[in-house]
């Protein structure tokens, strides 16, 4: 379905060949197709008409070059303008200039933030560094648990307080912290429960540990299978919490992921890693281009472009 | 700024229907964004448009109420797939009656399980649960725990063992108990992931094989944040087993679920369950008309 947005505006221009401009009218259809592939690949609405607002005016008026079908340098605008809006660059982890690296990680629930910690840790243990997890996720049944099982995995060492110690999430982060400058570990990974941004008292805990602890990063981890939904969350995230980052995660399925999109979109925050698969290494860094390439189904289409 | 006329298009609604102004091209294409925002998909976004408009025609519809009201009963007509009166879950006439509950990572599963056995037990009925998820990290634990919240029986074994044989002992167990359902929690798995999805049809055929008929209920669980993919999953599930009905969680925020409508439209799949929150007690009969009602809330 997806696949064919590079067949769809080849056949809008089919009829083109021989013409030296790109007419507006057929701009307008092969927007119309781009539209279309902007949503079925999960682009909030908002950000779709934005977007093609700009296609439609750098499309207009393009000198058809010799070399390249009118479709091809369609895409071309849209690829590189899809890259430029999903941060052109990949983006580094903020880092403390004097260490413990605090990194906090929220989000809805189920995405896979428990899950990311430990990924986090075993990307960050592997160039040397000593990463603590912590279990500030005191509300899900087995949460702690999981995370001490990932964390004995991944030979990483996890805070946690026993049951009976009951403290605050905000106040776990705090001694967790404490903790680590004693212990020399450079990093803290802290894991929180998931929440809806429109719960007013579990958002108000998260704004309590940020001020409490002052992470580096603020990361979002959002479930790349995510729908028009992500803008709303998103944007309430980053109002409450001045994210510094995104993690998508579960990119290993089928899912085009153009909620990557949105969410930069809305916030101007990078997402700086992805997470592909259930194990501890499916974890990568964000690379814009890679991804426009996989909202928009291009694969083959982008060296048809480079050969140009 | 994008946002703005993002929120231009969530206020229309409601200005128009404040205003005086009649059914006209811009009602609906304001009512078009509203459904795609809501994650049906584009396709059954132009189909209930275009039986609107045929609605607004032959029935002579002028005002904007009257508008909304039709695309609205469109879309529950959609949403009432198959019989009504297998709407609730199947009881078996031999217990026990086993659930079987599937889905990808994350959405909900075990904690639909949980509530589920709330809700049998509130009603005098017994229940085991399986601890089918021997994969994910103390998944086990997390089902243990629900299992005592709620006073239902376990049968789990240990991490790493075959589901199959989880899900046959506590099948065994329940007649040895003579409990009366069975509900099988399993590891999340992405559709993708063809493997997996041959273990799930190894675990409908164990069950099938030892209760001599098909599980009671095959519940696909989708999170309604989900977006387009929500289609390929239920495609991909079914092909592998047969999905008996959805359950739909995380209704709770602020997204819609309209893929739910694109599920119903393509592959007539009954939405069973609807998941309201994190509690045992957030957990309804799915309900088409207020569904609906929620989906075109301004
Ligand atoms: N396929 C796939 N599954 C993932 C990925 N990341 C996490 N998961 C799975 O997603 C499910 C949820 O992950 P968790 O780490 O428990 O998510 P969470 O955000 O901590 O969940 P809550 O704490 O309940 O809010 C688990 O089954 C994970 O194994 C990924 O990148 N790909
Ligand atoms: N807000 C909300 N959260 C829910 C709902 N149902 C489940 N959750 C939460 O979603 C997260 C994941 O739920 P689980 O039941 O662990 O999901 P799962 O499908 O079993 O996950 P895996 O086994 O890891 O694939 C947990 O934090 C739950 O508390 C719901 O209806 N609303
Ligand atoms: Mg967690
Ligand atoms: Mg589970």
């Amino acid at each position: 379905m997806f696949d064919s947005l590079s067949e769809k505006l080849q056949n809008v221009f089919m009829r083109l060949r021989g013409k030296g401009r790109v007419t507006e009218a057929d701009v307008n259809e092969a927007v119309r197709e781009v539209r279309l592939a902007l949503l079925e690949a999960d682009v909030s609405l908002p950000v779709v008409r934005d977007f093609i607002g700009r296609i439609r005016e750098k499309a207009l008026g393009v000198e058809v070059l010799e070399s390249l079908q009118p479709w091809q340098q369609v895409i071309d605008i849209v690829y590189k303008e899809m890259v430029a809006l999903l941060g052109q660059q990949q983006a580094p982890l903020n880092v403390a200039s004097t260490p413990p690296t605090i990194v906090m990680l929220c989000g809805l629930q189920g995405t896979g933030k428990t899950t990311l910690a430990a990924k986090l840790g075993t990307f960050l243990k592997k160039q040397g560094h000593r990463p603590l997890l912590v279990a500030c996720d005191i509300y899900r049944p087995a949460a702690i648990k999981q995370l001490q099982v990932l964390g004995e995995q991944a030979e990483l060492p996890v805070y946690a307080l026993p049951e009976d110690q009951r403290k605050g999430p905000p106040t776990i982060a705090r001694m967790a912290v404490e903790y680590a400058r004693q212990h020399a570990n450079d990093f803290v990974i802290l894991d929180t429960a998931g929440r809806l941004a429109i719960d007013d008292e579990l958002m108000d805990e998260l704004g309590q540990m940020r001020a409490f602890v002052q992470p580096h990063e603020v990361i979002l981890v959002v479930d790349a299978m995510v729908g028009q939904d992500a803008v709303n969350f998103a944007e309430q995230f980053h109002k409450r919490l001045a994210l510094t980052g995104f993690v998508m995660t579960k990119l290993d399925g089928d899912t085009r992921g153009g909620a990557a999109l949105s969410i930069r979109a809305v916030t101007g925050v990078p997402i700086k890693f992805i997470g592909t698969g259930e194990k501890l290494d499916a974890f990568e860094p964000f690379y814009p281009d890679r991804m426009a390439q996989r909202i928009l189904g291009m694969g083959d289409i982008l060296s048809l472009i480079e050969k140009a | 700024m994008p946002f703005q006329l993002f929120q231009k298009i969530r206020n229309t609604i409601e200005q128009v229907v404040g205003g005086g102004r009649g059914v006209d091209e811009e009602l609906y294409e304001e009512l078009e964004a509203s459904l795609i925002q809501a994650d049906i998909n584009v396709q059954t976004t132009q189909r209930l448009i275009g039986a609107l408009r045929r609605a607004v025609e032959e029935e002579g519809i002028r005002s904007i109420q009257q508008a909304v009201e039709a695309l609205k009963r469109e879309m529950v007509a959609i949403l009432e797939v198959g019989d009504p009166s297998t709407m609730g879950l199947k009881e078996a006439s031999l217990p026990p009656t086993l659930y079987l509950v599937v889905g990808v990572n994350g959405v909900g599963k075990t904690t639909t399980i949980a509530k589920i056995a709330h809700m049998l037990q509130s009603r005098g009925k017994r229940v085991i649960l399986a601890a089918g998820d021997t994969f994910r990290a103390a998944a086990i634990d997390q089902l243990a725990e629900w299992a005592q919240r709620t006073g239902t029986d376990l049968v789990r074994h240990r991490e790493g063992a075959d589901p199959s044989a989880v899900i046959y002992d506590a099948i065994r167990a329940a007649r040895a108990r003579s409990v009366d359902y069975v509900i099988a929690d399993t590891a999340g798995r992405l559709h993708t992931r063809s493997n997996l999805m041959e273990e799930l049809r190894k675990i409908h055929r164990v069950a099938e094989r030892e209760l001599e008929r098909v599980p009671d209920e095959v519940l696909l669980v989708l999170d309604a944040t989900t977006g387009q993919n929500a289609i390929s999953q239920a495609k991909l599930f079914m092909k592998y087993i047969p999905i008996t009905g959805i359950v739909l969680t995380k209704l709770d925020g602020t997204a819609r679920g309209g893929i739910v409508l694109s599920i119903a439209d393509d592959l007539k799949l009954p939405i069973k369950l609807v998941g309201t929150g994190e509690r045992l007690e957030a957990l309804e009969e799915f309900n088409a008309r207020r569904f609906v009602d929620r989906l075109l809330e301004v």
